[in-house]
Protein backbone atom coordinates (compact mmCIF):
# COMPACT_ATOMS: atom_id res chain seq x y z
CA UNK A 1 0.00 0.00 0.00
CA UNK A 2 1.05 3.74 -0.88
CA UNK A 3 1.37 5.40 2.17
CA UNK A 4 1.64 9.16 3.12
CA UNK A 5 4.31 10.84 5.88
CA UNK A 6 1.75 11.20 8.36
CA UNK A 7 0.72 7.57 8.16
CA UNK A 8 4.28 6.46 7.97
CA UNK A 9 4.70 8.50 11.41
CA UNK A 10 1.94 6.97 12.99
CA UNK A 11 2.38 3.45 12.13
CA UNK A 12 6.07 4.09 14.04
CA UNK A 13 3.78 5.05 17.30
CA UNK A 14 1.80 2.50 17.10
CA UNK A 15 3.48 -0.60 15.71
CA UNK A 16 0.95 -0.94 13.32
CA UNK A 17 -0.21 -0.49 10.07
CA UNK A 18 -1.79 3.20 9.92
CA UNK A 19 -5.45 3.10 8.18
CA UNK A 20 -6.80 6.91 7.72
CA UNK A 21 -9.94 7.60 9.53
CA UNK A 22 -9.35 5.02 12.23
CA UNK A 23 -8.69 6.48 15.76
CA UNK A 24 -5.75 5.00 17.34
CA UNK A 25 -3.92 5.20 20.81
CA UNK A 26 0.13 5.87 19.85
CA UNK A 27 3.04 5.94 22.35
CA UNK A 28 4.63 9.69 22.55
CA UNK A 29 8.12 9.47 22.19
CA UNK A 30 8.91 13.52 23.36
CA UNK A 31 6.20 15.29 25.58
CA UNK A 32 7.46 19.67 25.41
CA UNK A 33 5.61 21.71 28.00
CA UNK A 34 5.74 25.36 28.72
CA UNK A 35 5.55 27.51 31.62
CA UNK A 36 1.98 28.78 30.91
CA UNK A 37 0.29 25.29 30.39
CA UNK A 38 2.36 23.23 31.97
CA UNK A 39 3.75 22.68 35.58
CA UNK A 40 0.52 24.71 36.99
CA UNK A 41 -1.83 23.26 35.22
CA UNK A 42 -0.82 19.37 34.94
CA UNK A 43 0.56 19.21 38.38
CA UNK A 44 -2.95 19.63 40.32
CA UNK A 45 -4.04 16.71 37.90
CA UNK A 46 -1.38 14.67 38.33
CA UNK A 47 -2.20 14.99 41.79
CA UNK A 48 -5.76 14.37 41.85
CA UNK A 49 -5.16 11.09 39.68
CA UNK A 50 -2.24 10.30 42.54
CA UNK A 51 0.61 9.61 39.57
CA UNK A 52 3.91 10.79 38.46
CA UNK A 53 5.51 11.12 34.79
CA UNK A 54 5.61 8.63 32.78
CA UNK A 55 9.04 8.76 31.71
CA UNK A 56 10.84 11.39 33.26
CA UNK A 57 13.73 11.64 30.50
CA UNK A 58 10.53 11.86 27.61
CA UNK A 59 9.41 15.08 28.93
CA UNK A 60 11.12 18.32 28.11
CA UNK A 61 10.05 22.19 29.79
CA UNK A 62 10.78 25.62 28.21
CA UNK A 63 9.59 28.62 30.18
CA UNK A 64 8.77 31.58 26.99
CA UNK A 65 5.13 32.65 27.85
CA UNK A 66 5.92 34.58 31.06
CA UNK A 67 9.76 35.41 31.23
CA UNK A 68 10.50 37.50 31.75
CA UNK A 69 8.17 37.53 34.91
CA UNK A 70 7.68 41.17 35.08
CA UNK A 71 4.17 40.92 36.92
CA UNK A 72 3.95 39.59 40.47
CA UNK A 73 2.01 37.15 39.15
CA UNK A 74 3.85 36.01 36.31
CA UNK A 75 7.15 35.62 38.44
CA UNK A 76 4.74 33.65 40.77
CA UNK A 77 4.22 30.98 37.73
CA UNK A 78 7.81 30.93 36.92
CA UNK A 79 9.15 30.38 40.40
CA UNK A 80 6.34 27.39 40.59
CA UNK A 81 7.71 26.40 37.06
CA UNK A 82 11.15 26.04 38.29
CA UNK A 83 10.03 24.23 41.39
CA UNK A 84 8.54 21.28 39.85
CA UNK A 85 11.67 21.19 36.87
CA UNK A 86 13.79 20.59 39.75
CA UNK A 87 11.36 17.85 41.80
CA UNK A 88 10.72 16.34 38.21
CA UNK A 89 14.30 16.03 37.01
CA UNK A 90 12.81 17.34 33.60
CA UNK A 91 14.87 18.67 31.38
CA UNK A 92 14.56 22.53 31.78
CA UNK A 93 15.38 24.83 29.33
CA UNK A 94 14.29 28.54 31.03
CA UNK A 95 15.03 31.80 29.38
CA UNK A 96 16.68 30.06 26.60
CA UNK A 97 13.82 31.19 23.76
CA UNK A 98 10.23 30.23 22.32
CA UNK A 99 10.04 26.49 23.07
CA UNK A 100 9.48 25.49 19.17
CA UNK A 101 12.32 27.52 18.57
CA UNK A 102 14.93 25.78 21.18
CA UNK A 103 13.62 22.29 21.20
CA UNK A 104 15.07 21.48 17.97
CA UNK A 105 18.10 23.71 18.58
CA UNK A 106 19.22 21.84 21.85
CA UNK A 107 18.96 18.33 19.90
CA UNK A 108 15.77 16.80 21.18
CA UNK A 109 14.04 16.36 17.71
CA UNK A 110 14.73 13.59 15.57
CA UNK A 111 13.01 12.16 12.48
CA UNK A 112 10.75 9.69 13.04
CA UNK A 113 9.55 11.13 16.74
CA UNK A 114 5.95 11.41 17.73
CA UNK A 115 6.00 14.19 19.67
CA UNK A 116 3.47 16.00 22.18
CA UNK A 117 3.72 20.04 22.84
CA UNK A 118 1.23 21.87 25.09
CA UNK A 119 1.35 24.99 22.40
CA UNK A 120 -1.04 25.36 19.86
CA UNK A 121 2.05 25.83 17.33
CA UNK A 122 3.62 22.19 18.03
CA UNK A 123 3.50 21.54 14.41
CA UNK A 124 7.05 23.18 14.02
CA UNK A 125 7.89 20.09 15.03
CA UNK A 126 7.02 18.64 11.28
CA UNK A 127 9.70 20.55 9.46
CA UNK A 128 11.79 17.57 10.96
CA UNK A 129 10.26 14.63 10.17
CA UNK A 130 7.99 14.81 13.77
CA UNK A 131 4.34 13.91 14.04
CA UNK A 132 3.79 16.84 16.33
CA UNK A 133 1.21 18.62 17.55
CA UNK A 134 -0.64 20.47 20.16
CA UNK A 135 -3.01 19.86 23.05
CA UNK A 136 -4.16 21.56 26.30
CA UNK A 137 -3.25 21.23 29.94
CA UNK A 138 -5.79 18.92 30.51
CA UNK A 139 -4.97 16.20 27.13
CA UNK A 140 -1.07 17.07 28.16
CA UNK A 141 -1.51 15.50 31.87
CA UNK A 142 -3.30 12.63 30.39
CA UNK A 143 -0.06 12.63 27.89
CA UNK A 144 2.75 12.97 31.33
CA UNK A 145 0.52 10.36 33.09
CA UNK A 146 0.19 7.67 30.38
CA UNK A 147 3.13 8.04 28.11
CA UNK A 148 -0.42 7.71 25.20
CA UNK A 149 -2.70 9.95 23.16
CA UNK A 150 -5.64 8.74 21.07
CA UNK A 151 -5.30 10.26 17.43
CA UNK A 152 -7.57 9.78 14.11
CA UNK A 153 -5.38 9.22 11.31
CA UNK A 154 -5.23 12.46 9.20
CA UNK A 155 -5.76 12.31 5.45
CA UNK A 156 -2.82 14.58 3.80
CA UNK A 157 -3.78 18.28 2.41
CA UNK A 158 0.05 18.36 0.13
CA UNK A 159 0.97 21.97 -0.69
CA UNK A 160 3.58 22.17 -3.20
CA UNK A 161 5.25 24.85 -3.83
CA UNK A 162 7.28 25.01 -6.93
CA UNK A 163 10.38 27.30 -8.76
CA UNK A 164 12.31 29.95 -6.08
CA UNK A 165 11.87 32.60 -4.30
CA UNK A 166 13.05 35.77 -5.51
CA UNK A 167 15.25 37.69 -3.25
CA UNK A 168 12.90 39.79 -0.54
CA UNK A 169 10.89 36.90 -0.08
CA UNK A 170 10.32 33.62 2.24
CA UNK A 171 8.83 31.37 4.26
CA UNK A 172 6.41 34.11 6.21
CA UNK A 173 5.58 35.04 2.88
CA UNK A 174 4.50 31.61 1.43
CA UNK A 175 2.80 30.76 4.24
CA UNK A 176 0.27 34.17 4.46
CA UNK A 177 -0.63 33.62 0.75
CA UNK A 178 -1.04 29.66 1.57
CA UNK A 179 -3.65 31.07 4.70
CA UNK A 180 -5.04 33.43 2.67
CA UNK A 181 -5.84 30.70 -0.20
CA UNK A 182 -7.37 27.94 1.32
CA UNK A 183 -8.25 30.06 4.79
CA UNK A 184 -7.57 29.10 8.25
CA UNK A 185 -10.11 26.13 8.27
CA UNK A 186 -8.48 24.88 5.01
CA UNK A 187 -6.53 22.40 6.96
CA UNK A 188 -9.43 20.44 8.54
CA UNK A 189 -6.96 18.89 11.12
CA UNK A 190 -5.81 16.84 9.13
CA UNK A 191 -2.01 16.64 8.15
CA UNK A 192 -0.43 19.33 6.11
CA UNK A 193 2.54 17.76 3.77
CA UNK A 194 4.75 21.26 2.41
CA UNK A 195 6.37 20.01 -0.53
CA UNK A 196 8.22 20.79 -3.70
CA UNK A 197 11.61 22.56 -5.13
CA UNK A 198 11.23 25.61 -3.11
CA UNK A 199 10.22 23.92 0.02
CA UNK A 200 13.48 21.66 -0.65
CA UNK A 201 15.46 24.72 -1.05
CA UNK A 202 14.57 25.93 2.13
CA UNK A 203 16.54 26.22 5.09
CA UNK A 204 15.32 24.56 8.75
CA UNK A 205 14.60 27.80 10.08
CA UNK A 206 12.91 28.95 7.15
CA UNK A 207 11.07 25.38 7.24
CA UNK A 208 10.17 25.80 10.63
CA UNK A 209 8.45 28.43 9.36
CA UNK A 210 6.04 26.81 7.29
CA UNK A 211 5.53 24.10 9.83
CA UNK A 212 4.86 26.38 12.34
CA UNK A 213 1.77 27.98 10.61
CA UNK A 214 0.14 24.80 9.64
CA UNK A 215 -1.37 26.08 13.27
CA UNK A 216 -2.63 28.80 11.28
CA UNK A 217 -4.34 26.97 8.66
CA UNK A 218 -6.30 24.45 11.07
CA UNK A 219 -3.95 21.47 10.41
CA UNK A 220 -3.38 18.81 13.18
CA UNK A 221 0.91 19.07 11.51
CA UNK A 222 2.62 20.56 9.42
CA UNK A 223 5.00 17.74 7.98
CA UNK A 224 8.17 18.02 5.80
CA UNK A 225 9.97 15.28 4.36
CA UNK A 226 13.02 15.03 5.63
CA UNK A 227 16.40 15.33 3.64
CA UNK A 228 20.12 16.00 3.82
CA UNK A 229 19.61 19.99 5.06
CA UNK A 230 17.50 18.25 7.89
CA UNK A 231 20.44 15.83 8.97
CA UNK A 232 23.27 18.37 9.01
CA UNK A 233 20.74 20.72 11.55
CA UNK A 234 20.29 18.22 13.81
CA UNK A 235 23.91 16.77 13.72
CA UNK A 236 25.21 20.14 14.51
CA UNK A 237 22.41 20.75 17.33
CA UNK A 238 23.70 16.99 18.69
CA UNK A 239 20.47 14.97 17.60
CA UNK A 240 21.00 11.46 18.14
CA UNK A 241 21.29 10.02 14.42
CA UNK A 242 18.39 8.70 13.01
CA UNK A 243 17.27 6.61 9.95
CA UNK A 244 14.73 8.34 7.76
CA UNK A 245 15.09 7.05 4.61
CA UNK A 246 11.34 5.85 4.47
CA UNK A 247 10.03 9.55 5.90
CA UNK A 248 8.06 10.07 2.94
CA UNK A 249 4.77 10.39 1.40
CA UNK A 250 5.06 7.66 -1.45
CA UNK A 251 4.30 7.99 -4.74
CA UNK A 252 0.51 8.03 -6.08
CA UNK A 253 -0.82 8.02 -2.50
CA UNK A 254 -4.10 8.77 -1.72
CA UNK A 255 -3.72 12.72 -0.88
CA UNK A 256 -7.30 14.28 0.70
CA UNK A 257 -5.61 17.59 -1.55
CA UNK A 258 -2.97 19.06 -3.54
CA UNK A 259 -3.01 22.63 -3.65
CA UNK A 260 -0.08 23.90 -6.36
CA UNK A 261 1.94 27.27 -5.38
CA UNK A 262 4.69 28.60 -7.61
CA UNK A 263 7.05 30.51 -5.56
CA UNK A 264 8.93 32.14 -8.59
CA UNK A 265 6.11 34.60 -9.02
CA UNK A 266 5.47 35.28 -5.43
CA UNK A 267 5.69 38.99 -3.97
CA UNK A 268 6.05 40.03 -0.27
CA UNK A 269 2.54 39.36 1.28
CA UNK A 270 1.21 40.84 4.16
CA UNK A 271 -2.43 40.32 6.17
CA UNK A 272 -4.49 42.79 7.46
CA UNK A 273 -6.18 42.70 10.79
CA UNK A 274 -7.42 40.27 12.19
CA UNK A 275 -6.98 37.42 10.20
CA UNK A 276 -3.41 35.25 9.08
CA UNK A 277 -6.18 34.44 6.04
CA UNK A 278 -6.45 38.67 5.07
CA UNK A 279 -3.37 37.99 2.86
CA UNK A 280 -2.31 40.24 -0.26
CA UNK A 281 1.06 41.51 -1.62
CA UNK A 282 2.52 44.15 0.56
CA UNK A 283 2.33 46.73 -2.31
CA UNK A 284 -1.57 46.52 -2.12
CA UNK A 285 -1.75 47.21 1.50
CA UNK A 286 -1.98 50.68 2.50
CA UNK A 287 -1.32 51.76 5.93
CA UNK A 288 0.80 53.82 8.19
CA UNK A 289 2.22 51.87 11.00
CA UNK A 290 3.30 53.07 14.57
CA UNK A 291 5.23 50.00 15.88
CA UNK A 292 7.45 47.93 13.79
CA UNK A 293 7.63 44.52 15.36
CA UNK A 294 10.16 41.38 15.33
CA UNK A 295 9.63 38.52 17.28
CA UNK A 296 7.97 35.00 17.47
CA UNK A 297 8.54 31.48 17.24
CA UNK A 298 7.84 32.25 13.07
CA UNK A 299 9.58 35.52 13.03
CA UNK A 300 12.76 36.39 15.04
CA UNK A 301 15.19 33.43 14.79
CA UNK A 302 18.52 33.84 13.22
CA UNK A 303 17.66 34.79 9.99
CA UNK A 304 14.66 36.19 10.59
CA UNK A 305 16.98 38.54 12.61
CA UNK A 306 19.36 38.61 9.42
CA UNK A 307 16.91 39.68 6.87
CA UNK A 308 15.42 42.68 9.16
CA UNK A 309 18.79 43.85 9.41
CA UNK A 310 19.75 43.63 5.88
CA UNK A 311 16.98 45.79 5.06
CA UNK A 312 17.47 48.38 8.38
CA UNK A 313 21.77 48.63 7.95
CA UNK A 314 22.52 52.34 7.20
CA UNK A 315 18.77 53.49 7.38
CA UNK A 316 17.00 55.24 9.62
CA UNK A 317 13.29 54.50 10.98
CA UNK A 318 10.53 56.70 10.30
CA UNK A 319 9.85 59.76 12.89
CA UNK A 320 7.01 57.98 14.93
CA UNK A 321 7.66 54.65 14.66
CA UNK A 322 8.94 52.71 16.99
CA UNK A 323 10.66 48.87 16.90
CA UNK A 324 11.32 46.11 18.76
CA UNK A 325 13.36 43.17 18.53
CA UNK A 326 12.51 39.79 20.38
CA UNK A 327 15.05 37.08 19.04
CA UNK A 328 13.54 33.63 19.33
CA UNK A 329 16.26 32.04 21.12
CA UNK A 330 19.32 32.96 23.25
CA UNK A 331 21.53 31.47 20.91
CA UNK A 332 20.10 33.10 17.82
CA UNK A 333 20.59 36.35 19.61
CA UNK A 334 24.16 35.13 20.56
CA UNK A 335 24.98 34.72 16.79
CA UNK A 336 23.47 37.58 15.47
CA UNK A 337 25.46 39.62 18.24
CA UNK A 338 28.91 37.71 16.87
CA UNK A 339 27.48 38.74 13.15
CA UNK A 340 26.93 42.29 14.27
CA UNK A 341 23.16 42.13 13.49
CA UNK A 342 21.97 43.14 16.69
CA UNK A 343 24.12 46.61 16.54
CA UNK A 344 22.54 47.25 13.35
CA UNK A 345 18.89 46.95 15.32
CA UNK A 346 20.75 49.09 18.48
CA UNK A 347 21.22 51.81 15.56
CA UNK A 348 17.68 51.67 14.54
CA UNK A 349 16.80 52.39 17.82
CA UNK A 350 15.03 49.20 18.57
CA UNK A 351 14.06 47.89 22.12
CA UNK A 352 15.62 44.35 22.61
CA UNK A 353 13.07 42.38 24.03
CA UNK A 354 13.85 38.74 25.89
CA UNK A 355 13.89 35.57 24.59
CA UNK A 356 10.66 35.20 24.99
CA UNK A 357 6.64 35.14 23.82
CA UNK A 358 6.74 38.85 24.58
CA UNK A 359 4.29 40.87 22.35
CA UNK A 360 2.55 37.92 20.60
CA UNK A 361 1.30 36.03 23.40
CA UNK A 362 0.15 39.42 24.71
CA UNK A 363 0.62 37.83 28.47
CA UNK A 364 2.97 40.84 29.70
CA UNK A 365 2.93 43.94 29.94
CA UNK A 366 4.39 44.70 26.79
CA UNK A 367 1.35 44.75 24.77
CA UNK A 368 0.14 46.95 22.09
CA UNK A 369 -2.13 50.16 23.31
CA UNK A 370 -5.24 51.76 22.12
CA UNK A 371 -5.41 52.47 18.32
CA UNK A 372 -2.17 51.06 17.61
CA UNK A 373 -1.29 49.93 14.17
CA UNK A 374 1.61 47.35 14.42
CA UNK A 375 3.27 45.58 11.46
CA UNK A 376 4.47 42.06 13.05
CA UNK A 377 6.51 39.00 12.01
CA UNK A 378 4.35 37.01 13.95
CA UNK A 379 2.33 34.67 12.98
CA UNK A 380 -1.48 35.30 14.31
CA UNK A 381 -3.13 38.38 14.61
CA UNK A 382 -6.48 38.35 16.02
CA UNK A 383 -8.48 41.13 17.72
CA UNK A 384 -6.50 41.99 21.07
CA UNK A 385 -4.22 39.50 20.31
CA UNK A 386 -1.43 41.56 21.14
CA UNK A 387 -2.96 44.43 23.00
CA UNK A 388 -5.90 46.63 23.00
CA UNK A 389 -9.06 45.62 21.26
CA UNK A 390 -8.60 48.67 19.15
CA UNK A 391 -5.06 48.03 18.14
CA UNK A 392 -4.39 47.15 14.11
CA UNK A 393 -1.93 43.97 13.49
CA UNK A 394 -0.29 43.37 10.32
CA UNK A 395 1.34 40.56 9.62
CA UNK A 396 4.63 40.07 7.27
CA UNK A 397 7.92 38.75 7.14
CA UNK A 398 11.00 40.29 8.81
CA UNK A 399 11.79 41.98 5.42
CA UNK A 400 8.22 43.57 4.91
CA UNK A 401 8.20 44.20 8.73
CA UNK A 402 11.88 46.51 8.65
CA UNK A 403 11.03 47.95 5.58
CA UNK A 404 7.79 49.72 6.56
CA UNK A 405 9.44 50.54 9.49
CA UNK A 406 11.84 52.52 7.75
CA UNK A 407 8.83 53.86 5.54
CA UNK A 408 6.84 54.38 8.37
CA UNK A 409 4.04 52.77 6.45
CA UNK A 410 3.37 48.90 4.77
CA UNK A 411 6.28 48.59 1.80
CA UNK A 412 7.59 45.92 -0.36
CA UNK A 413 10.69 45.45 0.85
CA UNK A 414 12.54 45.01 -2.58
CA UNK A 415 12.59 48.05 -2.60
CA UNK A 416 15.44 48.73 -0.07
CA UNK A 417 17.22 45.54 -1.12
CA UNK B 1 -35.33 26.90 29.53
CA UNK B 2 -31.29 27.62 28.36
CA UNK B 3 -31.09 30.26 25.50
CA UNK B 4 -29.22 30.96 22.15
CA UNK B 5 -26.12 33.13 22.07
CA UNK B 6 -24.95 33.02 18.80
CA UNK B 7 -21.37 34.14 17.19
CA UNK B 8 -19.98 34.21 13.81
CA UNK B 9 -17.36 32.41 12.11
CA UNK B 10 -14.00 31.60 13.28
CA UNK B 11 -14.49 33.17 16.89
CA UNK B 12 -10.78 32.66 18.42
CA UNK B 13 -9.45 31.16 21.46
CA UNK B 14 -7.72 34.79 22.22
CA UNK B 15 -11.72 35.97 22.47
CA UNK B 16 -12.56 33.57 25.30
CA UNK B 17 -9.36 33.49 26.85
CA UNK B 18 -7.51 36.98 26.42
CA UNK B 19 -3.56 36.59 27.14
CA UNK B 20 -3.97 39.54 29.35
CA UNK B 21 -5.75 37.74 31.63
CA UNK B 22 -4.22 34.23 31.59
CA UNK B 23 -1.70 34.43 34.31
CA UNK B 24 -5.28 34.69 37.01
CA UNK B 25 -7.21 31.97 37.79
CA UNK B 26 -10.33 30.85 35.79
CA UNK B 27 -12.85 32.87 37.60
CA UNK B 28 -10.97 36.05 36.65
CA UNK B 29 -10.48 34.42 33.14
CA UNK B 30 -14.30 34.00 32.56
CA UNK B 31 -15.06 37.34 33.41
CA UNK B 32 -13.63 38.72 30.19
CA UNK B 33 -14.86 35.82 28.45
CA UNK B 34 -15.71 36.65 24.72
CA UNK B 35 -15.52 40.42 25.97
CA UNK B 36 -13.88 41.78 22.79
CA UNK B 37 -16.48 40.45 20.30
CA UNK B 38 -19.94 40.55 22.58
CA UNK B 39 -19.30 42.83 26.05
CA UNK B 40 -21.95 41.98 27.86
CA UNK B 41 -21.31 37.85 27.37
CA UNK B 42 -19.82 36.81 30.81
CA UNK B 43 -22.50 39.19 32.88
CA UNK B 44 -25.63 37.62 30.98
CA UNK B 45 -25.03 33.99 30.30
CA UNK B 46 -26.84 31.77 32.63
CA UNK B 47 -26.33 28.42 33.59
CA UNK B 48 -27.50 25.54 30.75
CA UNK B 49 -27.33 28.12 28.48
CA UNK B 50 -25.71 27.28 24.59
CA UNK B 51 -23.17 28.65 22.57
CA UNK B 52 -23.51 28.57 19.33
CA UNK B 53 -21.48 29.48 16.87
CA UNK B 54 -20.46 29.30 12.67
CA UNK B 55 -17.43 27.81 11.02
CA UNK B 56 -13.74 27.08 12.30
CA UNK B 57 -14.54 27.63 15.99
CA UNK B 58 -11.87 28.46 18.80
CA UNK B 59 -9.38 28.73 16.33
CA UNK B 60 -6.38 29.60 17.30
CA UNK B 61 -4.26 28.88 21.12
CA UNK B 62 -4.08 25.46 22.82
CA UNK B 63 -5.46 27.23 26.04
CA UNK B 64 -8.04 25.34 27.28
CA UNK B 65 -9.24 28.12 29.28
CA UNK B 66 -11.26 29.09 26.42
CA UNK B 67 -13.33 26.31 26.68
CA UNK B 68 -13.16 26.10 30.06
CA UNK B 69 -14.62 29.85 30.71
CA UNK B 70 -17.15 28.91 28.95
CA UNK B 71 -18.11 25.83 31.23
CA UNK B 72 -17.07 28.14 34.29
CA UNK B 73 -20.27 30.01 33.05
CA UNK B 74 -22.33 27.44 33.16
CA UNK B 75 -22.46 27.09 29.38
CA UNK B 76 -23.85 23.39 28.58
CA UNK B 77 -23.27 23.02 25.31
CA UNK B 78 -21.05 24.47 22.00
CA UNK B 79 -22.22 24.22 19.20
CA UNK B 80 -20.81 25.21 15.40
CA UNK B 81 -20.81 24.17 11.80
CA UNK B 82 -16.95 23.71 12.18
CA UNK B 83 -14.65 23.38 15.61
CA UNK B 84 -10.83 23.95 14.98
CA UNK B 85 -9.20 20.86 16.34
CA UNK B 86 -7.35 21.31 19.93
CA UNK B 87 -10.20 23.51 21.47
CA UNK B 88 -12.38 21.15 20.37
CA UNK B 89 -10.87 18.10 22.03
CA UNK B 90 -9.85 20.64 24.59
CA UNK B 91 -13.72 21.19 25.02
CA UNK B 92 -14.39 17.37 25.25
CA UNK B 93 -12.11 16.81 27.45
CA UNK B 94 -12.92 19.52 30.23
CA UNK B 95 -16.51 17.53 30.09
CA UNK B 96 -18.27 20.25 27.92
CA UNK B 97 -19.87 18.77 25.22
CA UNK B 98 -18.83 20.64 21.49
CA UNK B 99 -21.47 19.52 18.86
CA UNK B 100 -21.06 20.07 14.81
CA UNK B 101 -24.52 21.71 13.58
CA UNK B 102 -25.35 20.61 9.73
CA UNK B 103 -26.64 24.04 9.45
CA UNK B 104 -27.58 27.20 11.43
CA UNK B 105 -30.87 27.99 9.75
CA UNK B 106 -33.20 28.91 12.00
CA UNK B 107 -30.74 29.46 15.07
CA UNK B 108 -32.00 32.94 16.66
CA UNK B 109 -29.61 34.74 18.87
CA UNK B 110 -31.55 34.70 22.47
CA UNK B 111 -33.89 32.48 21.03
CA UNK B 112 -34.77 29.08 23.71
CA UNK B 113 -32.97 25.98 22.75
CA UNK B 114 -32.75 22.18 24.04
CA UNK B 115 -30.19 19.73 22.80
CA UNK B 116 -30.65 16.11 23.32
CA UNK B 117 -27.25 15.09 22.80
CA UNK B 118 -28.13 11.34 22.04
CA UNK B 119 -30.16 11.92 19.87
CA UNK B 120 -27.28 14.61 18.24
CA UNK B 121 -30.49 17.10 18.00
CA UNK B 122 -30.78 20.94 18.62
CA UNK B 123 -34.61 21.89 19.42
CA UNK B 124 -35.14 25.80 18.57
CA UNK B 125 -37.94 28.02 17.55
CA UNK B 126 -40.30 24.87 16.83
CA UNK B 127 -37.32 23.31 14.58
CA UNK B 128 -35.23 20.36 15.07
CA UNK B 129 -31.75 20.45 14.07
CA UNK B 130 -29.27 17.44 12.88
CA UNK B 131 -25.88 17.27 15.29
CA UNK B 132 -23.35 14.72 14.56
CA UNK B 133 -23.30 12.56 17.21
CA UNK B 134 -20.12 12.65 19.70
CA UNK B 135 -17.39 10.14 18.44
CA UNK B 136 -17.35 6.68 20.11
CA UNK B 137 -13.98 6.88 21.42
CA UNK B 138 -14.74 10.00 22.87
CA UNK B 139 -18.24 9.51 24.43
CA UNK B 140 -16.96 7.48 27.87
CA UNK B 141 -14.52 10.13 28.58
CA UNK B 142 -17.23 12.74 27.80
CA UNK B 143 -19.82 10.70 30.10
CA UNK B 144 -17.33 10.64 32.87
CA UNK B 145 -17.26 14.52 32.86
CA UNK B 146 -14.36 14.82 30.84
CA UNK B 147 -10.64 13.88 31.11
CA UNK B 148 -9.56 14.13 34.49
CA UNK B 149 -12.70 11.96 35.92
CA UNK B 150 -11.84 9.28 33.59
CA UNK B 151 -8.23 9.09 34.03
CA UNK B 152 -8.84 9.07 37.76
CA UNK B 153 -11.07 6.10 37.67
CA UNK B 154 -8.61 4.33 35.27
CA UNK B 155 -5.85 5.33 38.13
CA UNK B 156 -7.83 5.10 41.10
CA UNK B 157 -9.79 1.39 39.61
CA UNK B 158 -6.41 0.04 39.50
CA UNK B 159 -4.99 0.77 42.21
Amino acid sequence: MKQTLAQKLIARSTGAPAIIGEVVTANVDLAMIHDSGGPRRVEPLLQEWGVGLWDTSKVVLISDHFVPGDTGEGARILTLTRQWAREKSVTFHDGKGICHVVLPEQGHLTPGMFVVGGDSHSPTGGAFGCYMFGVGATEMAGVLATGEIWVKVPGTILIEWTGRLNPGVVAKDMMLQVCGEIGMDGGQYQAIEYAGEAVRALSMQERMTMSNMAAELGGQVGLIAPDETTAAFLANAGAPEADWSDLHTDEDADLLAHHRFDASTLPPQVAAPHSPANAMPATEASSDVDVAYIGACTGAKYEDLAAAAAILKGQKIAPGVSIAVAPSSAQDQQRATNEGIMKIFEDAGARILPNACGICAGYGTDRLGADVTCISSTARNFKGRMGDPTSQVWLASPYTVAASAIAGRITDPREFL
Amino acid sequence: MPRIFLFGDNIDTDQMAPGQHMKGGIEALAAHCLEGVRSEFSSTVKRGDIVVGGKNFGVGSSREQAAEALKHLGVSCVIATSFAGIFYRNALNLGLPAMVASTLDGIEDGAEASVDQRAGTLITNGRTIALEPIPENIAPMLAAGGLAPFLRQRFQGAA
